[in-house]
């Protein structure tokens, strides 16, 4: 379980490489030469600041985001309202399935928040049923059923 | 929608192979080229197929929002009347401090939201004053369409791995 990472100390270049890298990365032989030439700076202090960045968990990520509707997957948020003396145990439960692809607890009586990521639709609705087996709780399940045009470029 | 593709197609290699993140290296798409026993030109043709066809959002970096200073992170949802939901979703999906805003279904009566908009901020008043302008935004631009609305805060990271296709 991990808890969430105090801001990190981050200076004027980092601050500029994660606001670039949140647009499109070239798809060129030497990308990441390019990206540092427009930033003013080399491909050796771009890299080695991306190895950083990642190692620091600044980054959680650095490549290509996939769509995974659009691949026959599945994304589906669910909830469960947790009774507060086993919450610690559903967390256990829940967290064991390799189909929670993300899990946060949230503040209101549906109080753990996850999202069930898998590679056919079917599966979706047996990971549901294995939670509701192995923790006794009933799953709210959220599928989206329209997406809205976002950008979700964060200003660091 | 595309439909799956089929198992031991190159792009189904090429998905397992960036998963994790594109490899730091000065020619990246050669490096990747190398691995799956193909061309570099190959790689990058199918990957602005991907991009193309919206497979592949974008190729890029996601920061971890607590560490680049949004600490607070709310999950907005909202009562919005079904004749008009589209409408103010584009609108509210539209706005900056928004990085992601569905429609979803109700489970009323324990549930009666169907609009759900993530907010982040640098701090918890910060958070709730801007989901107090969106409301104002909503009733302003769409009078009645809105019944009640909550804001989530999260608490607790207890798991983030993301997807995973099987290797």
């Amino acid at each position: 379980m991990s808890a969430r990472p105090a801001p990190a100390a981050l200076d004027e270049l980092d601050r500029r490489i994660i606001n670039a890298l949140q647009g499109g990365f070239p798809i060129s032989d030497e990308p990441y030469r390019e990206v540092a030439e427009s930033l003013g700076t080399t491909e050796a202090e771009l890299l080695a600041r991306l190895e950083r960045l990642l190692a620091a968990k600044v980054l959680t990520r650095f490549g290509p985001m996939f769509q995974i509707e659009r691949l026959g997957g599945r994304f589906v948020l669910a909830a469960q309202a947790v009774p507060e003396d086993r919450f610690a145990e559903v967390t256990e439960l829940v967290n064991a399935l390799p189909e929670v692809a993300h899990n946060y607890r949230r503040e209101h009586r549906l109080n753990m928040w996850f999202v069930l990521a898998t590679e056919t639709p079917d599966g979706i609705a047996d990971a549901t049923r294995r939670i509701e087996a192995a923790t006794g709780l009933p799953v709210f399940a959220f599928p989206k059923l329209r997406e809205f045009f976002v950008d979700m470029r964060l200003k660091a | 929608m595309t439909s799956p593709f089929p198992p031991d197609d190159l792009d189904r290699r090429l998905v397992i192979a960036t998963q994790a993140g594109l490899p730091l290296v000065p020619r990246p798409y050669d490096l990747l080229a190398e691995q799956l026993g193909t061309s570099a030109d190959e790689v990058k043709r199918r990957l602005a197929a991907m991009l193309e066809t919206g497979r592949i959002r974008r190729i890029g970096a996601v920061p971890n929002h607590y560490a680049i200073g949004y600490t607070a992170n709310g999950m907005s949802v909202w009562q919005i009347d079904p004749a008009v939901i589209d409408a103010v979703g584009e609108r509210v999906g539209g706005l900056q401090s928004v990085t992601h805003c569905y429609r979803r279904p109700d489970h009323p009566p324990a549930w009666p939201y169907n609009l759900f908009a993530m907010v982040h901020g640098k701090s918890r008043a910060e958070v709730e004053a801007e989901v107090g302008r969106i409301a104002t935004l909503i009733q302003a631009e769409f009078p009645g369409a809105l019944g009640a609305r909550d804001i989530l805060f999260s608490t607790r990271i207890l798991k983030k791995t993301g997807l995973r296709l099987g290797e």
